[in-house]
C-alpha cells in the first residue's frame, strides 16, 4: 500500500468576513504530489477558501486548523507561509505603480545581481516576455493574458511546494491556455510519474476548462461555503456539465 | 548686493516683514558669516572625502564627470567655480556683477526684494549666489553642477543666484543642497532668478538634503519669453526642520511652457510647506505641476498649487497625490485654479489617502514583510517618471531619485 505523505491538512475550517460566517465545515487533505480542483458556482466561497489558505487578514479563522508540512500555520502570517513553501496564482492581481516586474522576480529567485540568472532569463524567454516587459511596474495596464504569465512565471522563479491558481484560464484565449497548462504542469511536477511528484496544487476554476490540458488526482464541488461533494475530477466534471451544480450536488447528498 | 538706492530702501523697509506662509524665523539667531571665510580650491576633489559623501548624495558629483562645470558655495564662500564649456558662462554673483554692467537689470525683476524680511535679507547681507549664463543659440547637453554646503554650525547663508538662457539656448543644471555632519542647525536662504530668453530652455533639478534643525527658505522666480520651456525637478526626501518655498513662473511669452516635478518626503518632525505657481499670461502658454508626497513620523507637509490663467488660449493642469504613513503626520494639499481670461482651460487632481492594503497583501503572498511591502509601496510611489529631460540627464536623475529614495 502506498501511503501519500500529507502536505496540507485543512479539519474542520469555519472562517468569517467581517462577521458573516462564509465558510464552514471544510476537511481537505492535499497529499505531497497530489493536484486537486475546487468548483463551485460564484459565490460559493472559493476564494474565500483560497484567501484563507494565504492567510490574508480579512478572514477570520474562527474554528478548525490548518496544517502545512505537519506544521499548524493557522495564525502564521501570509510571508510566513509563503516562506514556508505556498505560492499563488491569483485571478486579478492589483497593479503597484513604479514596483517593477523585475525587481519581484530577482526577490522570488533569490537573486541581488544586477541583471537576471541566465535561470531566470531563460524562464522569461519561456513566458513571452523580453526584458523591456520586465521593466514594467507590475500589472499596470498588463492584458489578461499578460497577467497570468506573469503570475506563472513568479511562480517559476519562486518554486514553492504547495500552489493555488485561482482561475488561471479566465479571460485568457486558447494560445495562451495552452502556454500557461505547459507551466502550471512543470510547476505540478506533472512530467514525472506520479509516486515521485513532490509538489501539490489547488486548482480554482470555475468552468473547469483547465482541467482539458492538467490533470487533477481529486475534485471538490464547494456550494453555499461547504464541500458539498469530493471525488474523481472527470466525473464531477461532467455530471456538472450535464446537470449543473444543483444537480452534481444533489447526486452526493440527496436531500430527503 | 544693492546696485541703486531704491531697491536698498525698499529692501529695508522689508527688515521686518514676515513671510506670507511658513513659520516666521528670527535670522538673529543665526551668524552671518563674511565671504572670504572659507579659501577658494581648484576642484571639488580637494575636499574632504565626508564632504564629497555628503556632496553625492545630493546629486553634486565631485570628480566632476558627466558635468561641464561646478559651483559651490561654502557658508557664505564662493570656494569653487569652474566650467569647461564654451556654451556657458559661470561665475560667484560678484564677480559677475563687476563684470557685466547689463547684470543689475536682471537682479530682483523675478523676485521682488521687499517680498519679506528673507528677501530683503539676501539684498542687505553679505553677498553670496552664483550666475550662470547660456550664451545664445548655443545647446549644452551635459548639466552644470551646483552646490550650496552649510559646513559652521548655527550659520545665515544667503545666495541670490542668477540664470539666464540667452535666446534659443539649451541649459541643463544640477543643484545640490546640504549640510556638514556636525552642523545642526543653521538658515539658508536662497533667491533665485531665471530669466528663459525666446526659444531657450532650461531643466533645473534640485535636491536637498539638510541636517534637521536646518531652517530653509528659497525664493524663486522664473520669467519665460516666447517659446521659452523651464522644467524644474525638486526632490526632498530628508528631515529638515522647516522648509517655505512658492517658486514662481511668470509665463509672459507666447508658447511659453514650465514643467513643476516635486517629490516630497516627510520624516521625523519636518514642516515642509511647498508650493509652485504659474502665472499665465503669454498666449498659447501651459503650465503643468506634479507632485508626490509621502508623510511619516510627526511630519507635516503642505503641498501648494496655484494655477492663474489671465489671457485667452492658457492651459494648466496641477496634480498632486499624497500618501499619510502615520497618525501624527499630516498632508495638506491646497490646489488652487483663478481663470480670468475666456477660452483658457485649468484643472487640478488631487489625492491624499493610504498605502492600498491589497498591493501589500500581494507582495507579502510573494514573500516580502509587511514592512518590506510598505516601503516598496511607498518609493514606487514616489520614483515618478520625471520627463522632459534629455536621455543621459534623466537616467542620472533617476539614480539622483532611487538614492534619495534608499532612506525613505
Amino acid at each position: 500500500m502506498v501511503v501519500v505523505k500529507l502536505l496540507l491538512e485543512i479539519t474542520d475550517l469555519a472562517v468569517e468576513v467581517n462577521e458573516k460566517e462564509i465558510l464552514s465545515d471544510i476537511d481537505l487533505y492535499i497529499g505531497e504530489g497530489e493536484t486537486h480542483v475546487l468548483l463551485g458556482p460564484n459565490g460559493s466561497g472559493k476564494s474565500t477558501l483560497f484567501m484563507s489558505i494565504l492567510g490574508f487578514p480579512k478572514y477570520k479563522i474562527t474554528r478548525g486548523e490548518i496544517i502545512f508540512k505537519g506544521k499548524d500555520i493557522t495564525h502564521l502570517s501570509t510571508t510566513d507561509r509563503v516562506k514556508m513553501g505556498i505560492g499563488v496564482s491569483f485571478q486579478n492581481p492589483p497593479a503597484i505603480r513604479g514596483v517593477k516586474l523585475n525587481d519581484l522576480l530577482k526577490m522570488e529567485h533569490h537573486e541581488t545581481g544586477k541583471g537576471l540568472s541566465p535561470e531566470l532569463n531563460a524562464l522569461v524567454k519561456k513566458l513571452k516576455f523580453d526584458e523591456r516587459f520586465l521593466e514594467r511596474d507590475v500589472n499596470l495596464g498588463f492584458s489578461g493574458g499578460e497577467v497570468k504569465r506573469s503570475e506563472i512565471l513568479q511562480l517559476l522563479a519562486q518554486e514553492p511546494d504547495f500552489i493555488m491558481f485561482d482561475e488561471p484560464d479566465s479571460g485568457v484565449d486558447i494560445e495562451n491556455v495552452e502556454l500557461l497548462s505547459e507551466e502550471i504542469n512543470v510547476l505540478l511536477d506533472k512530467e514525472k510519474k506520479p509516486g515521485l511528484r513532490e509538489k501539490s496544487g489547488l486548482l480554482i476554476t470555475h468552468l473547469g476548462y483547465i482541467l482539458n490540458f492538467v490533470n487533477a488526482d481529486s475534485a471538490h464541488v464547494l456550494m453555499d461555503g461547504k464541500i458539498a461533494c469530493s471525488g474523481n475530477p472527470a466525473e464531477i466534471l461532467e455530471d456538472v456539465r450535464k446537470e449543473g451544480f444543483k444537480g452534481c450536488v444533489e447526486c452526493c447528498n440527496p436531500i430527503h | 548686493m544693492l546696485q541703486s538706492n531704491t531697491l536698498k530702501e525698499k529692501a529695508k523697509k522689508a527688515k521686518e516683514k514676515k513671510a506670507a506662509l511658513g513659520k516666521d524665523i528670527e535670522l538673529e539667531k543665526f551668524e552671518r558669516e563674511e565671504t572670504g571665510e572659507h579659501e577658494e580650491i581648484e576642484s571639488l576633489e580637494e575636499l574632504p572625502q565626508k564632504t564629497k559623501n555628503s556632496l553625492l548624495k545630493v546629486g553634486v558629483d565631485p570628480t566632476g564627470e558627466g558635468r561641464v562645470g561646478s559651483f559651490m558655495q561654502l557658508d557664505q564662500s564662493k570656494i569653487c567655480s569652474t566650467c569647461s564649456s564654451q556654451n556657458i558662462e559661470m561665475m560667484g554673483i560678484q564677480q559677475a556683477m563687476d563684470k557685466y554692467n547689463w547684470l543689475k537689470d536682471y537682479m530682483w525683476n523675478a523676485v521682488s526684494v521687499d517680498t519679506d524680511k528673507y528677501t530683503a535679507e539676501a539684498a542687505l547681507g553679505e553677498p553670496g549666489g552664483y550666475f550662470i549664463r547660456s550664451l545664445p543659440g548655443t545647446k549644452e547637453v551635459f548639466p552644470i553642477q551646483a552646490c550650496m554646503f552649510i559646513g559652521d554650525q548655527n550659520v545665515r547663508q544667503t545666495a541670490h543666484n542668477i540664470v539666464v538662457a540667452e535666446e534659443n539656448s539649451e541649459l541643463h543644471i544640477i543643484t545640490g543642497c546640504s549640510t556638514g555632519s556636525d552642523v545642526q542647525s543653521a538658515l539658508h536662504i536662497g533667491v533665485s532668478e531665471f530669466y528663459i530668453k525666446k526659444g531657450a530652455k532650461i531643466t533645473f533639478t534640485m535636491v536637498h538634503n539638510w541636517a534637521e534643525q536646518v531652517e530653509v527658505r528659497p525664493r524663486t522666480g522664473i520669467v519665460l519669453d516666447d517659446d521659452a520651456t523651464y522644467i524644474n525637478n525638486y526632490i526632498l526626501t530628508s528631515p529638515v526642520k522647516t522648509i517655505q518655498s512658492y517658486p514662481t513662473a511668470y509665463c509672459k511669452g507666447e508658447n511659453s511652457r514650465v514643467l513643476f516635478q516635486s517629490i516630497m518626503g516627510g520624516q521625523k518632525d519636518s514642516i515642509m510647506d511647498t508650493g509652485t505657481r504659474a502665472i499665465l499670461t503669454g498666449k498659447n502658454s501651459s503650465a503643468e505641476m506634479i507632485t508626490r508626497a509621502v508623510s511619516k513620523d510627526q511630519s507635516q507637509l503642505y503641498t501648494r498649487g496655484h494655477l492663474a490663467g489671465q489671457s485667452q488660449e492658457v492651459k494648466g493642469h496641477l496634480e498632486c497625490m499624497g500618501l499619510v504613513l502615520s497618525d501624527e503626520s499630516m498632508i495638506y494639499s491646497v490646489p488652487e485654479l483663478e481663470g480670468s481670461a475666456t477660452n483658457l482651460e485649468l484643472s487640478h487632481e488631487a489625492a491624499v489617502g493610504k498605502i492600498a492594503e491589497e498591493e501589500v497583501l500581494y507582495l507579502m503572498s510573494r514573500g516580502f514583510t509587511e514592512e518590506e511591502a510598505a516601503s516598496m509601496i511607498v518609493r514606487g510611489f514616489l520614483s515618478m517618471d520625471i520627463t522632459g529631460l534629455p536621455p543621459e540627464l534623466a537616467a542620472e536623475t533617476k539614480r539622483m531619485l532611487d538614492l534619495s529614495l534608499q532612506g525613505m
